[in-house]
């Protein structure tokens, strides 16, 4: 377990709990949902849910892209680098996700597949150029922020006629998740609003936020990552529920705009299209909630190039990382939590990753009653 | 935990891209999401790529709350190749 974290002003964090404190009404519970992995981390860090008054909740959201990607589509992945034989580009975190039986990228590279970790999708281009005779392909995955990278390395496989690259696309989008939690007939019995992603509202900007916020009548604030933005952005969010408002509001200034990075968008726009549904882990199909390829792009299209074979992928049994993503449970409701279910031997993908919810849990310290498992 | 990380540009090369530096590490990277860049800009990257232009202010604050947290070398390692991951 590691210490939590204090803050560098305790007076300041202090001073914005005691507003917090006389913000709340006595007699209302407040529960908010911080989509994104790096707040939960921020949160826990931080200890931030000890300076909240009891009735005011944090429910942890599904945005920890190595935790929403399904079981099938890792072990589509596994199934590219071994029986394909391309060499397989991935972003580190995804390496020890377990898919069907448990079987990993890192199990499959110990095995002798050709998996490469990048730090970058120029990594996997510079791979491409230097094996002209294999097949590379970038196993993409993440949301907003990671997306305009992945269109930025197609664009310049075209434009280089790098005709061994392709990318398996798993981009998903974070107001589809947000809608769709909002629908989810077993989410979270309650939901009061909820805390905006930092650096996927930096691409897109906080207006794809609004048509949510007045359609579900939910307050939405966007916030920084560090814990003196999540407690501001939070007795914001009171503000709201009080006032019995329902707006998007941009705490983190700093980086956001309305809307947001218009040059990345443009490029997302051009080289991908929405999918008309997509598989989550936990939140099941999602209409409209992932991107494809775009046909004038098919030959960079790892889905079109080889063909994925049909397969019984399951999680592994008794993990409740589906129903830890819809903010249903809460890690400590998982009977494989810290049991058998470690940071160092995970059962499934929320902690595997540093984002993801049960490892925020087990590294800093909530293996039990937590105040905040009500 | 992956974060985007500021730093400062060095130099600016042909076809979007960039040498930067934070905390004695290099890197070249991707400004193909910006419009303009110049040396001496402070960028937020993320994946190899700049997302989005800082001023130097933010961008000193921003290194110092993540060296506190102790989550800048972790940032540092990933960015010079380590341990690369991607949220």
């Amino acid at each position: 377990m590691r210490y939590i974290t204090e803050f560098r002003d305790r007076a300041l964090a202090e001073n914005l709990a005691g507003r917090i404190r006389r913000a709340v009404q006595p007699d209302r519970a407040y529960h908010f949902m911080e989509f994104c992995g790096g707040h939960t981390h921020a949160i826990f860090r931080y200890g931030v849910q000890d300076l909240m008054p009891p009735n005011v909740h944090f429910v942890h959201g599904p945005g920890c892209p190595v935790c929403v990607l399904p079981v099938r589509r890792l072990d589509d992945a596994i199934e590219l680098a071994e029986k394909h034989g391309v060499i397989l580009c991935t972003y580190g975190d995804m390496m020890r996700v377990p898919g069907t039986g448990r079987r990993s990228l890192i199990k499959a590279k110990a095995d002798g597949a050709d998996i490469r970790m990048v730090y970058s999708t120029l990594d996997a281009l510079k791979i491409a150029r230097e094996n002209p005779d294999r097949q590379v392909v970038f196993f993409a995955i993440g949301f907003e922020t990671t997306t305009p990278p992945t269109a930025v390395a197609i664009k310049m496989a075209q434009a280089e006629r790098l005709t061994n690259f392709t990318v398996f696309c798993n981009h998903v989008l974070t107001p589809a998740a947000i809608e769709h939690v909002l629908d989810a007939p077993d989410g979270p019995a309650q939901i009061d609003g909820f805390l905006g992603p930092s650096h996927v509202s930096a691409v897109i900007g906080s207006h794809p936020y609004e048509a949510a916020a007045q359609k579900y009548q939910k307050p939405v604030v966007i916030a920084g990552f560090e814990p003196l933005d999540v407690m501001q952005s939070v007795l914001m969010l009171i503000g709201q529920v009080n006032a019995g408002r329902a707006e998007v509001e941009n705490q983190y200034t700093r980086v956001v705009t309305r809307f947001g990075n218009r040059k990345a968008q443009a490029l997302v726009a051009e080289v991908f299209t929405l999918r008309d549904r997509f598989e989550w882990r936990g939140l099941g199909s999602v209409p409209q909630s992932a991107l494809q390829i775009r046909d004038n792009f098919a030959d960079f299209d790892a889905e079109r190039r080889f063909a994925a074979s049909q397969k019984q992928s399951r999680e592994v049994k008794s993990c409740e990382c589906p129903a830890v993503l819809r903010g249903a449970k809460k890690p400590i409701e998982c009977k494989l939590f810290g049991a058998v279910c470690t940071p160092d031997n995970p059962m499934g993908a929320c902690m595997v990753s540093s984002e993801g919810a049960c490892a925020a849990y087990f590294s800093y310290g909530r293996q039990r009653a937590p105040k905040d498992a009500a | 935990m992956c974060l985007a990380i500021p730093a400062k540009v060095l130099s600016v090369e042909p076809d979007d891209m960039a040498v930067v530096t934070v905390e004695n590490v290099r890197k070249r990277i991707s400004t193909a999401l910006l419009d303009v860049v110049a040396v001496g800009d402070y960028l937020l990257i993320h994946v190899g790529y700049a997302l989005h232009k800082l001023s130097e202010e933010e961008a000193a604050h921003t290194l110092s709350l993540m060296a506190e947290a102790g989550i800048l070398q972790e940032e540092l390692d990933e960015i010079s190749g380590d341990a690369p991951c991607v949220t």
